[in-house]
């Protein structure tokens, strides 16, 4: 693998927090997929599940003082750039504790000590926030970078355009990552994209476009780095295509049977978390034990999550008037 | 109160006074929008409000944007949630559209969606109102953004208001949205035989100049008829009132000034006085922000009106250029003469 050198120059501690950032999406999407069923939570979702590794590795390449802007599906981003799971659990649950006080739900999840702006849920203003992030960055003279997040359907929008033009333009330390999912909610990505790889659309920005493998964290770490110590030198932005597959449909009323068996099968097949536990042991980075300590301890983690938010007050309605203006 | 010894300047001058001593007092101050920071020999902005700006401040912060009004405000709002005060401005109000999402679901809403935690102290400021330019360059959008709760909408009709609310809101933190009337600036050299001649009603001190945000001021005091105005109908008011003096109706004429928030107080106080309501405004008639005083005072001062509150606005039509055409379908100071009478 080109990225063998990152098990020896990545710490073992660094290594292990990735994989367990990546399982703490993977066990919050599943305990709140089950919550919907249950019908314990309110709203509707927008979830990740199968896309971790693309949050997960963009993020393991940014530090706290960096930015990133999310978009309606805000779950993974957020949770990777540090939002506790507790804080992202309260807010679905609208309780006071939540990350928004239970004024945004899942698709303006927020977290500011991380650097976590509210997501965005109309499409391409993620695209737009980042750049404006980037831009104050630079005239603040500050090392820091900014990464928006959309997916392969938010390349066709105007602010994609705007955004990333005003970006290249102004050479602002920005990451634009496209997350080709696969579907524009019931949509598939080629019936409205004429080329064969989003990344490819840097070209009329004249800035570097680079298509990774989505389902591969160190893949998508690596393309990130990359893309982060350009931005940091000063040399611009870039357009991040991370390749991907949600396991679960558009939202949470979506059955996602426009979707042929046998492709979900394939993806599934390629599991991020299971490959980069893989990747750990046969690396000689962790023992299958320490794996299995990792999951029971994360799967725990969220359960803890759900039970203290669960007894969690709910936010005085006179939330509802406040910070307006 | 017009003195020899007061300053004269334009509504622009006032406007390039205010984003001046703000960039010199506050290094986060920075200025984006097509046009603004040409140089040598740029625009300084459509009506050169930002005009020598650029050669003071540099291209850094005088930031000539592409034609991108949806990255324009986009991006002023994601550095403003890092604690910048970007003064964005887009050519005409009318363009506003085209970043409305922006405005409506990124400015007016981070700060509750987040319960605090980012506030958006961006200056969004537009030029407004019909001036022979056709339907596209002619609106006025300011009532739109009334409707937009997370915002603060302000209009200035003077040099003076002008140069103290731009400071203010420059400083307030939440998202302000700025009309500035396209016939009021008087910096285009004086050649458009409709441009208004600006009010001095104040002395214009160098320096700090603060006009609050949300304060209607009462621009003529008068006994029989409230005249509730804002940007180009203050003038038309305050001619109306003059001419009504003659027939012995006292008028006073209060300035809005700001539609967001709305002074309710200065228009109840001038309605329990007078009893009679004139609403002047040049956005379209039905749902104009004269909509929302009518509709304050029929639910607070019903009582106090000795006539039916009557409202003078654009007719329900896009504007069209010919120049006749545009002042039929436009306010002027005889439909509020005739208003003003139809209820004396």
């Amino acid at each position: 693998m080109k990225y063998d050198h990152l098990f020896t120059e990545l710490s073992k501690e660094r290594l292990v927090s990735m994989y367990e950032s990546m399982l703490r999406v993977r066990y919050f999407e599943e305990k709140v997929y089950f919550l919907f069923l249950e019908g314990v939570m309110p709203g509707t979702i927008h979830q990740c599940t199968g896309q971790e590794a693309v949050g997960v590795g963009v993020c393991a390449a940014l530090t706290d003082d960096d930015v990133i802007a999310s978009n309606h599906r805000s779950h993974g981003h957020s949770i990777a750039k540090g939002l506790s799971s507790y804080r992202a659990m309260a807010e679905l649950m609208a309780k006071e504790d939540g990350c928004c006080k239970g004024k945004g739900g899942s698709m303006h999840f927020t977290e500011k000590d991380k650097g976590v702006f509210p997501a965005t849920a109309v499409i391409g203003e993620s695209i737009l926030l980042a750049t404006g992030a980037g831009l104050a960055f630079r005239l603040k003279k500050q090392p820091h970078v900014a990464a928006g997040f959309f997916g392969d359907g938010g390349s066709n929008i105007g602010s994609f355009h705007e955004g990333v033009n005003m970006g290249a333009v102004w050479k602002l330390p920005v990451l634009y990552v496209c997350e080709n999912n696969q579907y524009a909610a019931s949509t598939t990505w080629r019936e409205f994209i004429p080329v064969e790889h989003i990344s490819e659309r840097a070209a009329s920005y004249n800035i570097p476009g680079e298509t990774v493998d989505g389902m591969d964290v160190l893949a998508v770490y690596e393309a990130a780095k990359r893309a982060v110590d350009r931005a940091r030198n000063g040399d611009g932005p870039t357009l991040l295509e991370a390749v991907t597959y949600r396991y679960s449909g558009h939202s949470r009323a979506d059955s996602a049977a426009y979707r042929p068996k046998e492709e979900v099968r394939e993806w599934k097949a390629r599991d991020a978390i299971k490959r980069f536990a893989g990747q750990l042991v046969e690396k000689g980075v962790c023992t299958a034990d320490e794996i299995t300590a990792s999951d029971k301890t994360i799967e725990q983690e969220i359960e803890d999550a759900y039970h203290k938010a669960q007894n969690a007050p709910a936010p005085d309605v006179c939330v509802a008037e406040e910070d307006v203006l | 109160m017009t003195t020899q010894t007061a300053k004269r300047i334009s509504i622009a001058e006032a406007i390039r006074d205010a984003l001046r001593e703000e960039m010199q007092r506050d290094e986060s101050v920075f200025l984006m929008g097509q046009d603004v920071g040409t140089t040598p020999g740029g625009w300084g902005g459509p009506f050169t409000t930002c005009k020598g700006l650029v050669e003071e401040f540099g291209r850094e912060r005088v930031r000539n944007s592409p034609i991108s009004e949806k990255a324009i405000v986009g991006a002023c709002a994601g550095a403003a949630m890092l604690g910048m005060r970007p003064v964005c401005e887009i050519q005409y109000s009318d363009f506003i559209f085209c970043c409305m999402d922006e405005l409506v679901n990124i400015a007016a809403k981070m700060k509750s969606m987040s319960a605090g935690a980012y506030s958006v102290p961006m200056v969004f400021r537009a030029p407004t109102g019909a001036s022979q330019r056709g339907a596209q360059h002619a609106q006025s959008p300011e009532g739109f953004m009334m409707h937009v709760p997370g915002v603060k909408v302000v209009c200035p009709a003077t040099p003076y208001d002008a140069k103290g609310l731009l400071k203010s809101a420059i400083r307030d933190d939440a998202p302000v949205m700025f009309f500035e009337h396209k016939l009021l600036y008087g910096g285009m050299g004086g050649h458009r035989k409709d441009a208004v001649n600006p009010v001095f009603d104040r002395d214009i001190p160098d320096g700090e100049l603060l006009v609050p945000i949300g304060k209607a001021d009462v621009k003529r005091p008068g006994k029989d008829v409230t005249l509730v105005t804002l940007l180009r109908t203050v003038h038309m008011g305050l001619t109306a009132a003059e001419r009504l003096a003659a027939e012995g109706i006292d008028a006073e004429v209060i300035d809005l000034r700001s539609l967001l928030p709305l002074d309710r107080d200065a228009i109840l106080a001038s309605v329990a006085k007078t009893g009679r309501l004139v609403i002047a405004e040049e956005d379209t008639l039905t749902l104009g922000w004269g909509a929302e005083v009518a509709a304050t005072i029929a639910d607070e001062a019903f009582p106090s009106l000795k006539k039916p509150i009557k409202r003078v606005a654009t007719m329900d039509v896009p504007i069209p250029f010919a120049p006749h055409l545009e002042a039929h379908v436009l306010p002027n100071e005889d439909k509020i003469i005739a208003a003003v009478k139809g209820i004396m």
